[in-house]
């Protein structure tokens, strides 16, 4: 006979993951759904998403490398590090922005029906890696034509890639349970963001950071996780020329494995109230 | 077989009263409740927390095949069972078990984006109420002929309009195969010809086997489709059994009734210097069993009143109200001269006259014919509930009135 789904104050769903595993469907249709709904009354429609991420660089390089002379790392074009940081910032930001506020984006869902909520988050990652691989595909554009080619390091791309999003889940999950409670959430997150821009090393390379070693900062620089994730893509895609810490990283993995841990049993534990709070 | 098994649940909220609500809350509020309770301050004058059960030590058992209405007046706590069952919410004590696929309707087209073409949000809305990819492809010509919106499948279903919106919401979750439906007030909405629609297709769906708990204010909806009912009043469930002893019993508490003023002494009652009210009532003749006044009940209406002037000539005017401020009627007696002391009148409102619904009832005393001495407004009030027989139809029955006057219908030729 069917199967038996006992509903009892702070049980954990026993087949939660087999629930979830069960509802994959739903989880693509909620993506598509944000994905059709992107460009819908455009006039350009999905062009946009080629636009952007060129205007946003060619910005950037003429700001930060024109204006200010900045320099990047002996051999590596400035333009293109920027451009690849941009990319991994960029998919970090939206992904992790889109997870804060996953849950009450979908508020008319969480108090009309079930199902595991944390199809919610994982969901909302979908568009920044459509956009992601947009501007994965305008970097090498631009690096066929600055004669500057990824070399074999671009195979542990998917590893900075899988960090990436670890990261972006093991903040945001928390930050969405939080939203659904503080609305004071949604006033922080692009606060977040615009730091984390300027103290991470998109616009300027970490070999800057290593010359000022004795200073206070120092250390706080590499407890943010997303510098050496950044450090790592932009050496998968850059070559060796590029800096990059590798004794940066095992700290930042560690970190994000408990962040990770930690937010998704934070949001476990939640999950279940969302509709008295929201 | 039980399919579901409620037991001892309780579900507490936490109302707020100093913030407006629970809703939208920011981090300074709740630091700052924090502060003044660190430092003892703020407990009394401050925030008054008070908790509120919108369900209490409820226990009850399903069996398979039941189809079970749930009554009970708004905030009995229905739609906080029906939150519970279908696991939006956790109950903050007890437990349930339920045994079988379990597809909630608490609302038509939940999930809907209005951006997207009804075929995408065809799609949507099915996955969202947990049906496969497949099932919903298999459904799919189905369930646009059903909303009858074949025209516009491939229009955003913003630019549809309301009724449209609700036909496909419908007809979608009308293709659902679970074991166990869960029903909220979906009837409420749409017109009489989409609500016999509903109604036919949960008759459909209650004659397959399958188990449907139903929350609905309908009640001759409720005693046509459900075998069983569970009577729910401030969070407890009062009474549960068989659908007619439990309706009876909710429609007789039905609240808003005042059937009954009576006042001692003229220094009591209302009125003016020259009259003075001393009883308006309304004494229903129930139905055999009926303790609640239905379509069929006769209505004697009685009212007293003292006439404090020597031979004054006095008519009593009655006007009777819908509970949306329409009057139905408005009857007089004639004026005639009455002494100084008790008059007492009477008005027969027969059975089968007026229409389900809420009245109020309105009374004043006329001096020759023309001035107003005292107008008693809303003097009494009592609903009618709705009562069909022959009929299986049970939307709501249009117009103030009911009567049921000589319509003869007969076949006046045959064709050969």
């Amino acid at each position: 006979m069917a199967e038996e789904v006992i509903i009892e104050a702070g049980h954990a769903a026993k087949n939660y993951w087999r629930d979830l595993w069960k509802n994959r469907e739903l989880l693509w249709i909620l993506s598509r759904r944000d994905l059709l709904v992107r460009y819908k009354q455009t006039l350009i429609g999905a062009s946009w998403a080629v636009i952007r991420p060129l205007a946003t660089m060619t910005v950037m390089v003429f700001v930060f490398s024109k204006v200010a002379k900045f320099k990047g790392d002996e051999g590596v074009p400035y333009s293109l590090m920027v451009l690849a940081g941009i990319t991994i910032w960029t998919l970090f930001s939206t992904t992790f922005t889109q997870i804060s506020h996953s849950i009450l984006l979908n508020s008319n869902l969480v108090t009309k029906t079930y199902f595991p909520r944390l199809i919610m988050p994982l969901s909302s990652v979908v568009v920044g890696f459509v956009d992601f691989l947009i501007s994965i595909g305008l970097f090498l554009v631009m690096a066929v034509w600055q004669n500057h080619l990824p070399g074999w390091q671009i195979i542990l791309l998917p590893f900075f890639l899988a960090l990436t999003l670890m990261a972006s889940l093991a903040f945001g999950l928390i930050f969405s349970v939080m939203n659904v409670r503080f609305r004071d959430i949604a006033q922080l997150i692009p606060f977040l963001v615009q730091i984390g821009f300027y103290a991470c090393p998109i616009a300027y390379t970490s070999s800057l950071v290593e010359e000022s070693q004795g200073a206070w900062w120092y250390n706080l620089y590499y407890l943010n996780p997303m510098v050496s994730i950044i450090d790592g893509f932009k050496w998968c895609l850059l070559g060796d020329g590029s800096f990059f810490k590798v004794s940066s990283l095992y700290p930042t993995i560690g970190l994000i494995v408990v962040a990770l841990y930690f937010s998704i049993y934070y949001f476990r534990k939640e999950e279940n109230s969302f509709v008295d709070y929201i | 077989m039980a399919v579901i098994v409620a037991q001892n649940i309780s579900k507490k909220y936490i109302i707020d009263h100093q913030k407006a609500a629970r809703r939208g809350r920011n981090f300074r509020d709740t630091f700052s409740e924090k502060f003044k309770h660190f430092f003892g301050k703020g407990q009394e004058d401050e925030v008054e927390q008070e908790e509120f059960w919108a369900l209490r030590n409820v226990d009850f058992t399903v069996n398979q095949g039941d189809v079970v209405g749930i009554v009970g007046h708004n905030g009995a706590g229905k739609s906080t069972l029906l939150k519970v069952l279908s696991k939006i919410t956790e109950p903050t004590e007890g437990r349930v078990s339920i045994k079988g696929r379990v597809a909630s309707l608490l609302e038509v087209g939940t999930g809907f984006h209005p951006e997207l073409t009804g075929r995408e949000n065809i799609f949507l809305n099915g996955s969202i109420l947990g049906m496969r990819r497949q099932e919903i492809k298999e459904a799919f010509d189905s369930i646009v002929d059903f909303a009858g919106i074949e025209k516009f499948l491939d229009t955003p279903v913003k630019r549809y309009s309301s009724g449209m919106y609700v036909r496909l919401g419908f007809a979608i979750s009308a293709h659902l195969s679970p074991e166990i439906l869960i029903i909220d007030e979906v009837l409420a909405v749409g017109d009489a010809d989409f609500q016999k629609k509903c109604l036919g297709k949960m008759r459909d769906v209650s004659q397959s086997g399958r188990t449907i708990l139903f929350v609905s204010h309908n009640m001759a909806a409720v005693q046509s489709l459900c075998n069983r009912a569970f009577y729910f009043e401030h969070g407890l469930l009062k009474m549960e059994g068989d659908t007619t002893h439990v309706v009876n019993n909710y429609l007789s508490h039905v609240a808003k009734t005042q059937l009954e003023r009576y006042w001692e002494t003229p220094e009591e009652g209302p009125g003016s210097d020259e009259v003075r009210f001393r009883l308006v009532k309304v004494a229903p003749e129930y139905q055999p069993g009926k303790q609640y006044i239905d379509v069929r009940t006769p209505l004697k209406v009685q009212i007293e009143f003292w006439n404090m002037e020597e031979r004054a000539n006095l008519n009593l005017s009655l006007h009777l109200y819908a509970f949306t401020g329409e009057c139905i009627f408005n009857v007089g007696t004639t004026s005639q001269p009455f002494d100084k002391g008790l008059v007492s009148a009477t008005l027969d409102i027969p059975g089968n006259f007026l229409n389900d619904g809420s009245y109020m009832i309105s009374v004043m005393v006329v001096k020759d014919t023309s001035s107003v001495l005292y107008q008693f407004s809303d003097a009494v009030s009592f609903e009618v509930e709705d009562h069909r027989e022959g009929v299986t139809w049970y939307g709501k029955w249009p117009g103030y009135v009911r009567p049921q006057f000589n319509f003869q219908i007969s076949q006046a030729e045959v064709l050969v």
